[in-house]
């Protein structure tokens, strides 16, 4: 299909994974319908950048986590850039619960630097909550889908992303650190970060030789004809787990994990 | 997020140590004191604060005496294909005498048995790449496999940069063989060291039936860098470390170093299960 497309050098591929290029809203309503967003951790709060629900995929009710940057300057100032909080973290939690006991599959989609870095998040237990949602996605007996659609930052990713399957877009990426924080760590200095994303191999075609990532979701057509692609290919693989004996796609799921 | 680099401006001990019968400081409350009023424990004789151990150090104070079995001893990174990264495993691995950060095994504490791991910040700043990843799967698996608690020490900077995202993978690694254990109703106990941050922290240092934390350790998931750059304010003194988790409710106990072997023996026992 790349007759007349140049491959993207990964810095690119970097650059592009941040732009706006398709909103959790706008995800969630090409693919699902009947969506109905809950709020809330039970605990003490909720985390706007996480948008969590129940939705119907075709005839199948599942459980959709999402991080969202926002689109309005607004949006992505109460959802800081997509950075969620241990609210949100445990919101996911929340939902991963009721998917649990419903039976319903689980998707989750994925756009986000990291788990955010603040005073707060830290005093809230910020490695608590991602540790819980890690365990917690080891334990469910119900099919996981995690798809990256923009960055896929660190722990703030993997969070969502013991999955089943992860699948990424072609111009997403998938890293344990931004290409900038890894250039100042190695290098101590920042501005070296094309050549630190040239190293990292962080885009997903790298990612799927390595086995980190099951699918890469082509992206040289039009938003629509994306989003009707995604919708099948989730359709068919729910359909696929959901006929797996609980018990056996857990463990494949913790033999997925096993091999790294 | 969870770096390495966060913590690197903290000099560790081997570089504040001067030579024998001279002064050291304390990191954690700067007091000036002869080495030698460390003690065996290396605990700071003013604050309380622990020194940094090895693991051989660690285990000589926890385990009883020669017990310990060690559990996949030469496992170390066969292709270290990263720039430069293979001369800085082989430093370390020349320094410590360890193949990487982690030592895992079998010992016997105050007579009871169980599955120990010791993660050692000489080595790398303990960051979490596939070996540390794999030994520390493999105790919990040999814990599921001989129905033995598992006893952990974490001690890390974070992930490992050089080894990317199979850095991040152990999390989950990790995470699925300590499910399996955990639904097995085994008993996983938590010691929190200092610096226990990063990846570890936001994996298995947070999943444990009990969570102790050595004094003053420092335990987070951001750097305090990173943190004040991004919220623009001075963080408090005792910001991330052991008394304030246990404020905000993420550590059970805070033991001290000399009371640490007859805590982790207690607490095994109370948590033997009645045979059924």
């Amino acid at each position: 299909m790349s007759l007349f497309k140049r491959d993207l050098d990964p810095a690119e591929v970097v650059a592009k994974s941040r732009e706006d290029r398709y909103s959790a809203n706008y995800i969630i309503q090409s693919l699902f319908t009947d969506f109905f967003e809950m709020h809330g951790d039970r605990l003490n709060g909720d985390d706007p950048s996480i948008i969590a629900g129940v939705a119907m995929l075709n005839e199948q009710p599942v459980t959709v986590i999402a991080i969202d940057k926002g689109v309005t300057l607004d949006e992505k100032m109460a959802k800081r850039n997509g950075s969620p909080t241990p609210n949100g973290y445990r919101k996911a939690q929340r939902m991963m619960e009721q998917a649990e006991k419903f039976r319903r599959p689980i998707i989750t989609f994925i756009n986000t630097p990291g788990a955010y870095p603040g005073k707060e998040a830290e005093e809230n237990g910020q490695g608590e909550a991602i540790a819980q949602s890690i365990l917690k996605s080891m334990k469910l007996t119900v099919p996981v889908i995690a798809i990256i659609y923009g960055e896929g930052g660190s722990g703030g990713a993997l969070a969502l992303a013991t999955a089943d399957e992860v699948w990424m877009l072609e111009n997403a990426t998938y890293s344990v650190l931004s290409p900038e924080g890894f250039a100042s760590i190695l290098w101590k200095d920042g501005k070296r970060s094309d050549e630190a994303a040239r190293l990292m191999g962080l885009t997903a075609n790298e990612l799927a030789d390595e086995g980190i990532v099951d699918y890469v979701i082509p992206e040289g057509w039009t938003k629509r004809r994306l989003m009707r692609l995604m919708q099948l290919k989730l359709e068919q693989t729910i359909e696929r787990l959901m006929k797996l004996d609980p018990q056996e796609l857990l463990s494949r799921r913790r033999q997925r994990f096993r091999k790294f | 997020m969870g770096a390495v680099h966060q913590f690197k401006n903290e000099p560790s001990d081997a570089a504040k140590k001067v030579p024998d019968g001279l002064f050291v400081d304390c990191p954690y409350c700067h007091t000036h004191f002869y080495e030698k009023q460390l003690g065996p424990n290396k605990v700071c004789p003013n604050c309380g604060y622990g020194f940094r151990l090895t693991a051989q150090e660690r285990l000589e104070q926890i385990v009883d005496k020669d017990s310990f079995r060690e559990m996949d001893a030469d496992l170390s990174l066969q292709n270290p294909d990263f720039p430069g990264y293979a001369e800085k495993l082989h430093k370390a691995q020349h320094d410590t005498h360890l193949r990487d950060a982690v030592v895992t095994g079998t010992a016997k504490v105050k007579g009871q048995t169980v599955a120990i791991g010791v993660m050692d910040s000489h080595f790398v700043m303990g960051s979490l790449g596939t070996i540390v990843g794999e030994k520390i799967t493999r105790l919990f698996e040999r814990g599921l496999q001989d129905k033995l608690p598992v006893v952990l020490f974490t001690a890390s900077g974070g992930a490992r940069m050089q080894e990317g995202i199979q850095s991040l993978m152990q999390m989950a690694k990790i995470s699925g063989a300590l499910a399996q254990f955990q639904e097995a109703g085994l008993f996983y106990l938590v010691v929190l060291t200092d610096p226990t941050t990063g990846g570890v922290t936001a994996s298995f240092a947070m999943d444990g039936d009990v969570t102790l934390a050595e004094p003053h350790a420092l335990i987070g998931f951001a750097g305090r860098r990173v943190i004040e750059q991004t919220v623009h304010e001075k963080l408090p003194a005792d910001f991330q470390r052991a008394e304030s988790l246990m404020e905000q409710g993420f550590v059970d106990a805070i033991v001290k170093r000399d009371e640490l072997a007859d805590t982790i023996g207690r607490l095994l026992k109370l948590h033997q299960k009645s045979e059924v």
